[in-house]
């Protein structure tokens, strides 16, 4: 097979690069507001028909929304398979525990109103809110740990060890860098939680999630805003030293990293990036006017563009790092020495291009069936079909 | 015995991945079941066929739901417990498993939630179309995952690269047509619908048993036996297929399956049972059908079948070509682009060997410093542990017997009988229900206890796949399972039995005003403006 030789090596290391992204922000955009729904849950519902509603409006679409979560680790599996092996070893208790929310949140979904108990449904409404509201803070959790470095290195063999008792792997990760990101991720994932509930309900349920998604509006822009700052002044970046290698063998020991004063010289060898961050903060304030305004398709797109321009900052910001290590910087994951063979990378991205548009189109199918508010009428006489 | 972490990760996946299988077949075969009655009701338009599709579906959702989420959990563990193995043969395993998201989970998930809560939104040929949708993307789903598992059966279209020291793929299609895959694909599935279909007679007949919803029973009978009759048929025959496919590309597993010590003249016998002795090496009080083995494994009369000892002896010649190729590796690795070609040749010349030599990592860190002693020990571990094998393999066949016959006495009275059952055949019905999952758990266990000690055959040890973690995180994940799916398989059991002893939620009039009202509504739809439901 020669045919993917047709496109370079670097070149399908860059578009993969970009693909990560967009499985990132896809699984944001629509997941993410489960995950603000649920965090919402115990806040915008007071009755159980309120609580309902609110699950509802998720209810024949988060299944569908998870798969971008699965299909992310599936895609970091096949196309970088040693951040695979390296980000889900190394943050193991953190996976372990989102794992847990992942596993609790369908069978919530699934199960909560299949008995009538009331003791039995709240049981599943808190169950719903820490399996949504703990991933989301966790994965910002990862993100500030990730530009901060972590503590690994890479042994001839490329075995991956992890510096520190096992403990620390875990507590460490909470530094107050990394809690801050996680309260961007957790305030983002509200606010776009209540901008969903702001078009798909109404009455009570949508009047506290405006309020409720203001706030958390405010403060995801108000975070993220901190934590550029943060970046500014307190934290040392990295970079790749010696010659550019792009089109080698995926290998991190053939590369030299050094530390750099910040992450945010990047923004001066490639100012264009900075459209990035600058959506991250219009989106997240248009939001916020949308929702005082009671706007609803406008600021469920605002929403969205917020958390396009928050994740993508990220990555653009540490291009072409993906994974550093604070303790052998020489280990550090890039884009030019952690992806898969250039077949591999190849052939899924034929694969993505087949499949991609056709994901697209019959998710927009299913969105347009189930268009429409979500009604206290239709959950009590809905019978059988409502969650 | 004291647990290290290589015994940890394997008993935690051996916990979790056995435990998702408790799911998967029921949603293989339900999905398909479903589907084809929705079928029924759309052809014919009688309420009692939506009827059972509703009920069934409504315990396929309540399946369906512990499936997917502890289906997470294994395309999690490799990166989290096997972190070498991710990085080693992530070029070619991780693909499938991506492909399954991207073409297969995809359309399932998607369109599941339009399945339980598009019933008023969408025409009943729509509806339909959504069904077969989920059972589509549900058996796809299958077959990229049994193509990834296939792969480590049998490693092919793939090479090692000494600059990124890992398996990368070489051809896409031998991966994708690998023989074993494919033959486990069709076994697989087909055992998922034997399972749905002896799931759907069993409660079938506890219904018929006690006389309730007895229209609804009688046709669930003989829809699952014509559905379980064939996938019965089809499971013995493409597990014949595997064993085929394994008499040259697992030889091991094929002896130790079979407890066959030595090489027998072809054809070979079939051991029908025995005692395999580990220690003696030999099978005690054998009874032996002439001829069968041969004629299974190699399908001609002249092709001998190696045994456990010849292979034992291969293996320690290929042990001692793996330590050529780890030195040459080892000068290929240290002087990159500036390396000899004759250390590239040697390498080359041995680096299918190389696998073989990282056996002796359980020995010495550097496999050079081997003795002759732990080289021959490194050889006798490729044996994996006869006995479990051979019985659980044993045991699957004769269910897998039990099964057709079984289909075969219920599709001859729905068919032939007037869908008329004898109570003793209901009762066995009922007690039937557990036998299939046995029986694929078992399958399961020949397959990967039977790989042992490696995690890809003969590429990848599995005491080197591990990841660098403490035994302190990886017993904590284990009790967390243990606790986490204990408390999950108590609330499924409990709402699964609360449904089937409910039975049906809506009866024939109720399902009739809906099919009304269900005209009415799209009547309505079509008249009002089209621009009312904007796309988002």
């Amino acid at each position: 097979m020669i045919l993917h030789e047709l496109m370079s090596y670097d070149l399908l290391r860059v578009i993969w690069w970009v693909l990560l992204g967009v499985l990132l922000i896809g699984f944001a955009m629509t997941d993410g507001f489960d995950m603000g729904v649920g965090a919402l849950l115990p806040f915008v519902g007071r009755s159980d028909v309120e609580r309902r509603v609110a699950i509802n409006t998720v209810g024949p679409v988060w299944e569908g929304n998870q798969v971008w979560f699965i299909l992310g680790g599936g895609a970091i599996f096949a196309a970088w398979p040693p951040l695979y092996a390296v980000s889900f070893s190394g943050f193991y208790l953190a996976m372990f525990v989102v794992l847990a929310a992942f596993i609790v949140r369908p069978v919530a979904f699934k199960y909560r109103s299949k008995r009538e108990d009331p003791r039995w449904r709240n049981g599943w409404d808190w169950a719903l809110f820490a399996s949504s509201a703990v991933p989301a803070l966790l994965f910002g959790v990862a993100v500030g740990n990730v530009i901060q470095g972590v503590p690994f290195h890479l042994t001839d063999d490329l075995h991956t060890i992890y510096e520190g008792v096992w403990y620390m792997k875990f507590i460490g990760l909470l530094d107050p860098f990394s809690i801050l990101a996680g309260v961007v991720s957790l305030a983002m994932l509200v606010m776009h939680g209540g901008a969903w509930l702001t078009l798909k309900a109404e009455g009570a349920v949508q009047r506290r999630a405006r309020a409720y998604g203001s706030v958390a509006a405010l403060v995801a822009v108000g975070a993220y805003v901190l934590a550029g700052l943060w970046l500014a002044v307190g934290i040392e970046g990295f970079r790749t030293v010696g010659d550019h290698v792009a089109n080698g063998p995926s290998n991190p020991l053939h590369f030299e990293v050094e530390r750099t004063a910040s992450w945010l010289s990047a923004y001066g060898d490639r100012p264009w990036i900075a459209v990035a961050p600058v959506m991250g903060i219009l989106g997240g304030l248009l939001t916020l006017l949308g929702l005082r305004a009671g706007r609803e398709v406008s600021t469920l797109l605002f929403s969205k563009m917020a958390i396009l321009g928050v994740i993508s900052s990220v990555g653009l910001t540490m291009f072409p790092f993906i994974m550093p290590s604070s303790s052998d910087p020489q280990s550090s994951l890039t884009v030019w020495n952690s992806s898969s063979s250039h077949l591999t990378l190849f052939i899924m991205l034929v694969m993505t291009v087949i499949f991609m548009p056709m994901i697209m189109a019959y998710t927009a199918w299913v969105y347009k069936v189930l268009w429409g508010k979500v009604t206290e009428a239709e959950i009590t006489d809905g019978g059988h079909s409502s969650y | 015995m004291e647990l290290g972490i290589v015994e940890l990760s394997r008993l935690q996946f051996a916990m979790t991945a056995m435990y998702h299988f408790l799911f998967v077949p029921l949603t293989l075969g339900l999905s398909i079941l479903v589907a084809i009655m929705e079928t029924v009701y759309v052809m014919t338009n009688r309420p009692i066929w939506r009827q059972m599709t509703k009920f069934w579906g409504l315990l396929f959702g309540i399946n369906f739901a512990l499936g997917v989420a502890t289906g997470i959990t294994m395309e999690f563990q490799f990166g989290m417990n096997w972190s070498y193995y991710s990085h080693y043969v992530g070029d070619i395993f991780g693909a499938p498993l991506a492909i399954e998201g991207l073409m297969a989970f995809f359309l399932e998930a998607t369109f599941v939630g339009l399945f339980f809560f598009g019933w008023d939104k969408l025409s009943k040929v729509a509806h339909l179309t959504v069904a077969w949708l989920v059972a589509i993307g549900s058996n796809f789903s299958a077959l990229w995952i049994l193509i990834a598992n296939g792969w480590m059966q049998n490693p092919v279209g793939a090479e090692f690269n000494p600059m990124t020291m890992r398996m990368e793929m070489t051809d896409f299609f031998e991966v994708l047509f690998n023989e074993v895959a494919q033959a486990k694909f069709v076994h697989t599935v087909s055992a998922g619908y034997v399972t749905a279909s002896v799931f759907v007679i069993g409660v079938s007949a506890w219904y018929l048993l006690r006389g309730r919803h007895v229209e609804l029973a009688r046709r669930s009978v003989t829809v699952g036996a014509a559905f379980g009759l064939a996938s019965a048929l089809s499971v013995v025959l493409l597990g014949d297929e595997s064993g085929y496919s394994a008499t040259h590309s697992q030889k091991m597993k094929l002896a130790a399956i079979e407890g066959m010590w030595e090489t027998h003249d072809a054809p070979a016998p079939f051991n029908l049972i025995g005692m395999p002795d580990q220690e003696a090496r030999e099978t005690h009080y054998a009874i032996e059908i002439p001829w069968a083995m041969g004629l299974i494994g190699t399908r001609s009369l002249t092709t001998e079948i190696p045994g456990i000892n010849d292979l034992v002896a291969q293996a320690e010649q290929r042990i001692r070509s793996g330590m050529i190729a780890y030195a040459a590796l080892l000068e290929v690795r240290e002087q990159r682009d500036a390396a000899s070609p004759e250390a590239m040749a040697t390498f080359e010349e041995h680096s299918a060997d190389l696998g073989f030599a990282f056996l002796l990592r359980k020995y010495v860190d550097n496999p050079l410093d081997a003795t002759e002693e732990q080289i021959i020990a490194a050889a006798n571990d490729t044996v994996p542990t006869v006995w479990p094998l051979f019985w659980a393999f044993r045991l699957m066949v004769a269910l897998g017997f039990g099964f057709i016959g079984t289909m075969l006495y219920f599709f001859y009275r729905a068919s032939f009988k007037g869908m008329n059952f004898p109570r003793p055949a209901l009762h066995l019905a009922v007690w039937m229900i557990p036998a299939p999952w046995i029986a694929a758990e078992l399958g399961w266990f020949v397959a990967e206890f039977g790989r042992q000690p490696w995690t890809v055959d003969g590429v990848l040890p599995t005491a080197m796949s591990v990841s660098a973690l403490s035994v302190t995180e990886v017993t904590l994940t284990l009790l967390g399972f243990v606790i986490f799916y204990t408390v999950l398989f108590i609330i499924e059991m409990g709402l699964m039995l609360k449904y089937i002893r409910k039975g049906p939620f809506e009866d024939v009039e109720e399902t009739e005003a809906w099919m009304t009202r269900h005209r009415d509504i799209l009547a309505g739809r079509r008249n009002a403006d089209a621009t009312s439901m904007p796309a988002e």
